[in-house]
């Protein structure tokens, strides 16, 4: 069993000068970094938290954007044996106050003894810092050690044994800052040759991502395994893919792409909004697979997808599916490649009433499910039922894996970490069904919404409401509502306030907007303000999510 | 209220907020105050393509280069040939 450390070792022995990442900026020329420069960018961070007293074994926070810095303290601080966390960088959308709130949850439970950003953010930094009583140094990327020649036996991440933990894995929010997903090399490296083996991955893909790093998805599959892997990346940012989805095509078709992950929303995002002048003359056919994941897999996206590009040499067996998730370190289940995920058609009624997933019969409403593929090799999948007892196939229960590339155990968070499993078993929080050996994922125990592939607590953004002057406490409601058109979530808040006047519900639910949208960078769709006792509320006094989603669809189509 | 920045205000509240009666300000700041999301963004690029026959650059998608509907007019008005 090796460790990252070795591994990058090793392929820096064998072909320094290849390069492992095209990096992309909006307006600029790729930047292409070899292992070479790689390793040596990598080898300043570690010298620098050599230096600050970090030790190995300690967490370090990245916070830093898109870019070369990112890349290097990431691998930097492996090298250095210490553990590296990203953090979100703050954006124009989230409220300064907020971030720090964001970054005091993470401080307060991880314990990081060094944080790495930009120069200009360090004074903020300590302020958080200061508020919690930490002895965290800020380490910033203007005063890096001197660059040193590269010396593998000096670097403390070569004594690193496969047992222990490479990196912490956080999904955004309140909620998601307070458990760490910590992973282990030996974890990794499994995830990566079993991944590895239903992909086919090979010395001629080159895999090309705008998924961001502090993400599971970017960070398994659009980072680490095709560094590891010795396989070119072609790497972006979100915040230009969103505004140019058109340059990820085109970046395919420059550099021959193969392997590219997408939320299901970004199907539809693409297929909407990018224009024929955009991509004249790019070629998609070198593509092996545009694979599905992190929120439901929509048949009907890819469909819009195909349809959309397949002028551009796309074929309807290049977009697959898988469900993956940071406490496998990545994929669960995986389609084969080569094929079209199996679609299964299911009765409704039978699927709403009795959760079994039976044939649809002609004439009666059916609904197309299509499969998140098979377990990859080194997962058991089970469906349980609530006493954890294995269901029949075809019926609806929790979806519960074991494998060998499972986490260690949320970070500093022993509580948390023993009741995610039961009988060595890992509890997802996801339902779905198994079929002929494929995965069918179809819905979620916990109220969490999706938007976008982003995991969002709806509490937290109730919280975030009562904060708002005119809503009570306890008087709000947030959930998801599935959009057909842009194939994903949107977030719904309905909130009572005192006044029945319009005027003053309108200003209301422009202080809510605002408000949330500041303090969780999650935009919403719908924002209903509506008198007292609108809400439902549980016989108990809790806000009953599920029925509250009910009236206010019902009232959205006799509105129309 | 001019014509183009109407035309604007009409597509903001009707499509991408999904509240018709929402009346947008003029100085209203809309990317800075997340009316305007960035996926939503792309959306007003587009439609400011279709309607005015005006591109905005990828680059140009941020509260630098416009944050209400006067900055917006007048980035439309000044390409408008």
């Amino acid at each position: 069993m090796t460790t990252c450390s070795q591994q990058l070792k090793a392929l820096h022995a064998r072909t320094p000068e290849r390069v492992a990442v095209y990096l992309q900026f909006s307006g600029r020329e790729d930047l292409p970094i070899t292992y070479d420069q790689l390793l040596q960018g990598a080898n300043a961070y570690a010298s620098t938290l050599r230096l600050a007293g970090i030790k190995p074994g300690n967490v370090v926070v990245l916070i830093l954007q898109h870019g070369e810095d990112l890349i290097y303290a990431f691998w930097g601080t492996i090298l250095y044996g210490a553990i590296p966390a990203i953090m979100p960088f703050l954006t124009e959308k989230l409220s300064p106050e907020r971030y720090h709130a964001d970054l005091a949850t993470l401080v307060s439970v991880t314990k990081p003894s060094a944080i790495i950003t930009y120069p200009e953010f360090e004074a903020e930094i300590q302020l958080t810092l200061s508020d919690e009583a930490s002895s965290c140094s800020v380490l910033t990327i203007d005063r890096l050690a001197q660059k040193t020649a590269l010396n593998f036996d000096s670097l403390a991440g070569f004594s690193r044994n496969p047992e222990s933990i490479v990196l912490l894995q956080h999904s955004s929010g309140t909620t998601g800052l307070q458990k760490g997903v910590a992973l282990s090399h030996q974890a990794v490296f499994n995830q990566l040759n079993a991944y590895g083996q239903s992909l086919d991955l090979n010395g001629s893909d080159v895999i090309v991502s705008w998924l961001p790093l502090y993400h599971d998805m970017g960070l398994i599959a659009g980072f680490i395994m095709p560094v590891l892997s010795g396989v070119p990346l072609v790497l972006s940012s979100p915040f230009d893919w969103v505004r140019a989805p058109y340059k990820l095509l085109q970046s395919i078709s420059k550099y021959r792409g193969t392997l590219v992950w997408f939320p299901n929303f970004a199907y539809n995002f693409s297929a909407q909004k990018i224009r024929d002048r955009h991509i004249e003359g790019v070629d998609l056919s070198s593509l092996r697979a545009i694979i599905n994941c992190s929120e439901p897999v929509r048949w009907e996206s890819h469909q819009a997808f195909y349809e959309r590009f397949k002028m551009y040499g796309m074929r309807l067996e290049m977009l697959q599916t898988s469900y993956a998730m940071a406490e496998n370190v990545f994929s669960v289940t995986q389609s084969s490649l080569g094929g079209v995920p199996p679609v299964d058609e299911i009765d409704r009624e039978a699927f709403m009433m009795e959760h079994v997933a039976k044939d649809s019969v002609e004439g009666q409403p059916s609904i197309k499910m299509m499969s998140s593929g098979k377990p990859i090799s080194n997962v058991k999948v089970r469906i349980l039922d609530e006493y954890g007892q294995e269901l029949a196939e075809r019926v609806v229960g929790e979806i519960a894996l074991q494998s060998n590339s499972m986490l260690t155990g949320y970070y500093n968070r022993p509580d948390l970490s023993e009741k995610a499993f039961r009988d060595g078993w890992y509890l997802t929080g996801d339902y779905g069904y198994m079929a002929n050996g494929e995965l069918f994922v179809s819905g979620r125990k916990k109220d969490m919404i999706i938007v976008g592939g982003k995991n969002v607590y709806p509490q937290d953004l109730e919280l975030l409401t009562y904060e708002v002057p005119g809503v009570h406490a306890g008087r709000s409601v947030a959930f998801g509502m599935f959009d057909e058109t842009q194939g994903t979530e949107q977030v719904v808040i309905i909130a009572e306030v005192d006044s029945e006047n319009m005027n003053d519900q309108q200003k209301v639910a422009d202080a809510i907007r605002l408000h949330v949208t500041k303090n969780s960078a999650i935009a919403l769709r719908y924002v209903k303000v509506v008198g007292p006792q609108w809400i439902l509320k549980t016989s108990s006094g809790k806000t009953a999510r599920s029925a509250n989603k009910e009236k206010f669809m019902k009232e959205l189509e006799e509105d129309k | 209220m001019s014509d183009t920045a109407e035309q604007l205000s009409t597509f903001i509240a009707t499509t991408i907020l999904k509240q018709p009666k929402r009346a947008i300000d003029d100085a209203e700041p809309l990317i800075s105050n997340g009316l305007i999301d960035s996926f939503s963004l792309m959306d007003l690029a587009l439609f400011v393509e279709d309607t005015f026959g005006v591109r905005l650059e990828d680059t140009e998608l941020n509260a630098d280069t416009f944050d209400n509907l006067t900055q917006l007019t007048s980035l439309i008005e000044s390409r408008k040939k």
